[in-house]
């Protein structure tokens, strides 16, 4: 019997978290039109997030390119031309990695200072003063971070798609002997603009994805200093879980239906 | 409040709780620590919505209001968190002035200048662009009392004003809440286990236990009251009816 009550309560407690998500999911878009009045909390959001993940989309892409060159030159001994290199490096780069890896690197980043900032402000009341000057907390913490995070991801990953590129170009040329002609070559062979496209729309909901879940499982925090630490866990491994997943459902959905070949 | 009951996790922290709060009256509220005093006081401002019973405010029952109405309600009202509750990344200027701000529609002279006559109210007018992590503890409070009557409200509530307090500290906090409360006769609601704040403070004291009022007079009947429970209270006694363990 006991198996049942606690696989019960997880049920519960399962259903509880995704209708918790919902909600706050449906009063975001509900008040997405006074995202204009708040513009200037947007703007110091998009600067934190966006400005302040710099150099560390800087050092991850720089070198994920670099390792891509390496890699693919060691696939393709004996089988296929090093020619090819550069649109290896340029379609891995700019549908996969830029994307997903700009999202963890970012998301462990953000998410995890906004739950850690909304856990502190929840434990020490912060957010019930809030609600009692009547301002209410989704509209002055929740949307600013989430607008924010969804405008800036986009653009860190095609930051991040530059780097790696010239990263994989580099390496390819110091180490590999391929040189910036055959690699640029290879690049432009291959290069469909829906690829670029693709990679980026799917950086609009990773962006979406981690600001909800540090505000979210921030607003869930409770207890003292262990409760903030708890929900920072939580809103880390949350945005990297749903990233993965939601990777997988968006890469489906943009090139096996939107973008598929023809 | 009417037969209010609120359970947290399976423990019933309020139960058939009734409380009349008077127009114009300082109304303390006493009892044990963790006896459900700040729960009481949040369903007073709809923060926590009890699982049954009701709360009128001007004959308005809250327990069903909206996000909208509850906003509109709290407008009147004005609270004094027990941390004081200041937003981290705002100075004391900006923390005080944000109801102001939000919801006032005076210009920004009127906005500083009404921000700093409640600063001068609690003495504080120099800390002006000061942060809170500059400030000590006492200061926290009476910035937190400054920003609670920004809007003048109808009705403050103070949610253990003087703990964690020194005396003289504690003392000036309560002079405060009394000025407050002849200057602009608003309604006061003080959540405390600061027996002589209450004396000081109170027009009338109600005690919470086990989840319900047992005990509402003046500081003089609490005084004389031969109440086992609240006896043992304000006398401070480990011993008695109240068990500790």
């Amino acid at each position: 019997m006991r198996i049942f009550t606690l696989l019960g309560r997880y049920f519960l407690g399962f259903v509880e978290e995704i209708g918790g998500i919902f909600i706050l999911i449906c009063r975001i878009f509900h008040l997405s039109p006074k995202v204009f009045r708040n513009m200037g909390n947007v703007l110091v959001q998009m600067e934190r997030i966006g400005i302040g993940s710099i150099p560390l989309v800087l050092v991850t892409s720089v070198f994920v390119g670099a390792v891509t060159a390496v890699q693919a030159a060691y696939q393709f001994q004996g089988f296929v031309p090093l020619r090819y290199l550069g649109a290896v490096v340029g379609k891995s780069v700019t549908l996969e990695l830029g994307p997903v890896l700009t999202a963890l690197v970012v998301g462990g980043r953000i998410s995890a200072a906004i739950a850690a900032e909304m856990g502190t402000m929840k434990v020490t009341e912060q957010i019930d003063a809030m609600e009692m000057i009547a301002i209410d907390p989704v509209e002055y913490l929740v949307l600013p971070r989430v607008t924010a995070a969804t405008v800036m991801l986009p653009v860190l990953a095609v930051f991040s798609n530059l780097l790696a590129i010239l990263g994989g170009m580099v390496v390819a040329r110091i180490s590999i002997g391929v040189s910036f002609n055959l690699f640029e070559y290879g690049l432009k062979m291959l290069f469909r603009y829906q690829d670029l496209v693709g990679g980026l729309i799917k950086t609009v909901f990773f962006g979406f994805i981690i600001a909800l879940m540090g505000c979210y499982n921030g607003f869930k925090t409770e207890g003292g200093a262990e409760g903030v630490g708890m929900s920072t866990m939580r809103a880390v491994v949350s945005s990297c879980l749903l990233i993965l997943v939601s990777n997988y459902l968006l890469a489906t959905l943009i090139f096996r239906v939107i973008f598929a070949p023809d | 409040m009417r037969n209010i009951r609120r359970e947290f996790n399976g423990q019933q922290v309020l139960e058939d709780l009734d409380l009349d709060i008077r127009r114009g009256e300082t109304l303390v509220v006493i009892g044990q620590s963790g006896c459900g005093k700040s729960v009481l006081l949040k369903h007073i401002t709809g923060l926590i919505k009890p699982d049954s019973g009701k709360i009128f405010f001007e004959d308005k029952d809250i327990t069903h209001f909206n996000r909208k109405k509850l906003f509109e309600m709290r407008m009147h009202f004005g609270m004094l968190f027990q941390g004081a509750a200041l937003f981290d990344s705002m100075s004391v200027g900006e923390n005080v002035a944000l109801p102001l701000k939000k919801h006032s529609g005076l210009s920004v002279e009127e906005i500083r200048d009404k921000t700093l006559e409640k600063l001068k109210l609690v003495g504080l007018k120099d800390v002006y662009d000061k942060y809170p992590a500059e400030l000590s503890g006492g200061m926290k409070k009476r910035v937190g009392l400054a920003r609670a009557v920004v809007m003048d409200p109808q009705v403050v509530l103070y949610d253990e004003p003087t703990t964690g307090l020194d005396p003289i500290m504690a003392d000036v906090i309560n002079q405060l809440i009394r000025d407050l409360q002849h200057g602009i006769n608003i309604t006061s609601v003080v959540v405390t286990h600061d027996i002589d704040s209450a004396y000081k403070v109170g027009d009338r004291v109600a005690m919470l236990h086990g989840g319900r009022i047992i005990f509402t007079g003046t500081p003089a009947e609490v005084a004389a009251t031969d109440h086992e429970l609240v006896r043992q209270f304000i006398e401070g006694r480990s011993e008695g009816p109240i068990r500790t363990v």
